[in-house]
């Protein structure tokens, strides 16, 4: 964990890891004996859903809770369905657990190949959900937003997590041949690749604009590459999407490079796995394989009062279980030792204003806390600028009272849009 | 589910820079050790019988109003003892110990607690007692007359009253190293020129007190200072007298920073600290106040608010007046 310097007077100056030119092969951890998926979506009992257990699944096929559902993974094991159970995630959401039990003879779905023939977006959307990197086709065929620019992030978002960077530096070809797709079935021709400015060197012609962003956090987080290498800057309130720019991680543009080579479904993900020390290290495992089972072929300890987390050191999610599964967007796993935990407090903010000076983009975060702690979601909004907040976790790192000022946001948030939900729905 | 370890669950982010409340009131105590010190030297058991008085009252009555209103206990955020250590640092050595007694009361109960405790008090706590101490005892605050029976190898007039009564012409009988050295009579710890700048710089390096204040302040009080003289030089004491007199040193790195009754943008903290530092010589110069310090910064705690509006404007904030 990274602490204040001495010289308290300067910023906190947190880089991002930077790869170097011939990164470590990553860690291939074997295939699970129980695969997990979870898809998004509740059942009141199990028939209505139309996975059932004892079915049998193939590589490649398609779980959907319900026929003709929006949402869907890919499954990327052969085996047979064991248990089917709901867990909730953060903020209310749910998810359908699928307990794979993976035989030993894996096949591939025949029908995969006739699936994304002649590949659309529509088809994408029907089949590819869920491959490795997790690409956002509910953005692209939203017609109601279209998209105008494609950024593909060749950096990570979060500290310590190296996986893009290294999906960049390892598997080009296919990224390049990912481009040629995404522009085909999105119609799409103003694509930029986004590389880290220590990443210099050539990229050749690979059919999009190579862009450089800043290592110094949180440069990599989408509203802040949309302003500088755009220079566009995203209303409050509104997304990137609001104003027609999309990202997309390169490990997604690389999957689908893969799926249109057609020789292969891409089933494994690469993740940075970060151990107690510190150090992270980079991991191919399958989608569905649990948490644990990485853990153990690394040697990661886990005891109880740990921390593990999904995702990186600011923006990541703690999960309560190690049966949590690789999912097609896990770009990284933290262990944290329960020693290590910095705790939170209910002091008062003492207005010392260090984030204020932390803040990358200006929100008042001394006045915005004291209506948020108060539960004045709307005038947080209103007049100490909640909206802009661009969900960097800063000012909770800095926090001299240690508030979870984060949490705070991130609640005020949820609490305003459910109420936003209320009003459309009841006019 | 089989496996039943339990982890501990908690909203990002996961790490933190390792600063906390206890930490900073140390620093801050820390920093004063050198200005504190001199202040022992000079006037020995007499002014650790003041310091130590000031910071035990000072944390019995964060004790007594944590209890009182049923609050969790903050005592050991170290806060109660620096108000308690600063409050001791204003004072004459010879003060009277009921006077401590009221004035940590005041500091503690009407400064900091009834707003809520740390962070909500709107006015530096210090200062908040150290004015209803003046305005009430204000013979406690003569320093000529509570420091009569000390005799040391310097003048033992008290600077700010020699000025006020005879005009510039007294300014001459001081020397200007003498003053940065400790040489004048005052609060024990608000004499110590050197010491003080010292442990200012230190908070500043360590990222404990917001330089823009401390820097703004002593621009405010010099610029003043200078404009008065340059109008008068005979009635009024140059730049640098008014700079090491008094309550100014003190008062630039160790009350006007006092976090919560100032602003924290930058240009809000600059206006603020050259307008304190402003408001410290106008009343000296023509109020009827030797120092004009205390009453300078705390007029200012209540510009405070206001001034802090003034603030960038955040990413994509959309104008409703527009």
């Amino acid at each position: 964990m990274l602490k204040k310097s001495f010289i308290g007077l300067a910023k906190p100056w947190i880089r991002y890891e930077v790869l170097g030119k011939k990164p470590q092969e990553p860690i291939k951890v074997s295939y699970p004996k129980t695969a997990i998926f979870y898809i998004e979506g509740s059942f009141q009992s199990l028939k209505e859903i139309i996975l059932k257990k004892g079915r049998k699944v193939v590589t490649g096929q398609k779980l959907c809770l319900k026929q003709g559902d929006q949402t869907s993974v890919l499954s990327t094991v052969t085996g047979k369905i064991k248990s089917i159970t709901q867990v909730k995630g953060d903020f209310d959401k749910s998810y359908v657990a699928v307990f794979i039990e993976v035989s030993e003879k894996q096949e591939i779905d025949p029908l995969f190949k006739t699936n994304i023939e002649d590949l659309t977006l529509q088809k994408a959307t029907s089949f590819l959900q869920g491959i490795p990197g997790n690409p956002p086709f509910s953005i692209l065929t939203d017609s109601g937003k279209p998209i105008k620019t494609i950024i593909i992030t060749g950096i990570d978002s979060d500290l310590l997590v190296k996986t893009n960077q290294y999906v960049v530096l390892s598997c080009l070809d296919k990224i390049v041949r990912g481009i040629n797709v995404l522009k085909e079935i999105t119609g799409i021709e103003d694509i930029i690749l986004a590389v880290s400015k220590e990443f210099i060197q050539g990229y050749g012609h690979i059919g999009a604009k190579v862009k450089f962003v800043d290592t110094v956090y949180p440069s990599g987080l989408p509203v802040l590459m949309a302003k500088e290498i755009l220079g566009k800057v995203v209303p409050a309130g509104m997304t990137c999407q609001d104003i027609g720019i999309c990202f997309i991680g390169a490990e997604a543009v690389a999957s689908l490079g893969q799926v249109h080579g057609g020789d292969s479904i891409p089933v494994d993900k690469i993740l940075t796995v970060v151990d107690k020390k510190g150090v992270g290290t980079l991991v191919s495992a399958r989608i569905g394989t649990p948490v644990r089972m990485i853990l153990e072929s690394l040697n990661i300890s886990l005891e109880e009062g740990d921390r593990l987390i999904a995702g990186g050191p600011m923006t990541g999610s703690a999960v309560y279980t190690d049966d949590y599964p690789v999912q097609s967007g896990t770009d990284a796993i933290l262990v944290q030792d329960g020693k290590a935990i910095p705790g939170y407090s209910d002091n008062a903010c003492i207005n010392c204003g260090e984030c204020i000076r932390v803040c990358p983009v200006d929100v008042p975060v001394n006045m915005l806390i004291r209506f948020l702690e108060a539960g004045q979601y709307q005038q947080a909004a209103d007049s100490y600028d909640l909206m802009s907040c661009i969900d960097c976790g800063l000012c909770t790192y800095v926090c001299v009272s240690r508030i979870p000022i984060f949490q705070y946001i991130k609640l005020a948030k949820h609490e305003l849009a459910l109420g936003q939900t209320a009003e459309a729905e009841n006019g | 589910m089989v496996n039943q370890k339990k982890f501990v669950v908690s909203h990002a982010p996961f790490w933190h820079n390792g600063s906390s409340i206890p930490e900073r009131s140390l620093h801050m105590m820390i920093a004063t050790i050198p200005a504190v010190l001199l202040g022992v030297y000079q006037y020995g058991i007499l002014a650790i019988r003041v310091i130590a008085l000031s910071v035990a009252m000072a944390m019995i009555w964060e004790l007594i109003a944590n209890r009182l209103m049923k609050r969790s206990y903050t005592i050991g955020d170290g806060n109660a003892a620096l108000i308690g250590l600063l409050f001791a640092m204003l004072l004459p050595a010879t003060i009277p110990w009921w006077a401590i007694v009221v004035g940590t009361f005041v500091a503690i109960f009407i400064g900091k607690q009834i707003y809520g405790g740390m962070g909500g008090n709107p006015f530096n706590p210090v200062l908040v007692s150290l004015a209803v101490l003046y305005l009430s005892w204000g013979g406690l605050f003569d320093f000529n007359e509570a420091l009569v029976d000390f005799d040391f190898d310097f003048s033992m007039v008290y600077p700010l009253a020699a000025i006020k009564q005879h005009g510039a012409v007294a300014a001459e009988a001081f020397s200007l190293t003498g003053f940065l050295m400790g040489q004048q009579s005052g609060g024990i710890g608000a004499t110590f020129g050197l010491g003080l700048i010292l442990g200012g710089i230190y908070l500043i390096i360590r990222g404990i007190i917001r330089w823009e204040l401390a820097i703004s302040f002593l621009c405010g009080v010099f610029v003043a200072a200078m404009i008065f003289n340059l109008a008068n030089p005979v009635r009024y004491a140059p730049a640098e007298f008014h700079l090491l007199t008094g309550f100014t040193m003190i008062a630039a790195f160790f009350l006007i920073t006092e976090d919560s009754s100032s602003p924290v943008n930058f240009i809000p903290m600059l206006l603020y600290g050259a307008g304190a530092g402003a408001f410290t010589v106008i009343i000296r110069n023509v109020g009827i106040f030797v120092d004009g310090t205390v009453f300078a910064i705390l007029i200012f705690n209540i510009v405070n608010p206001l001034l802090d509006k003034i603030r960038p404007k955040a990413l994509g904030k959309v104008d409703h007046h527009a």
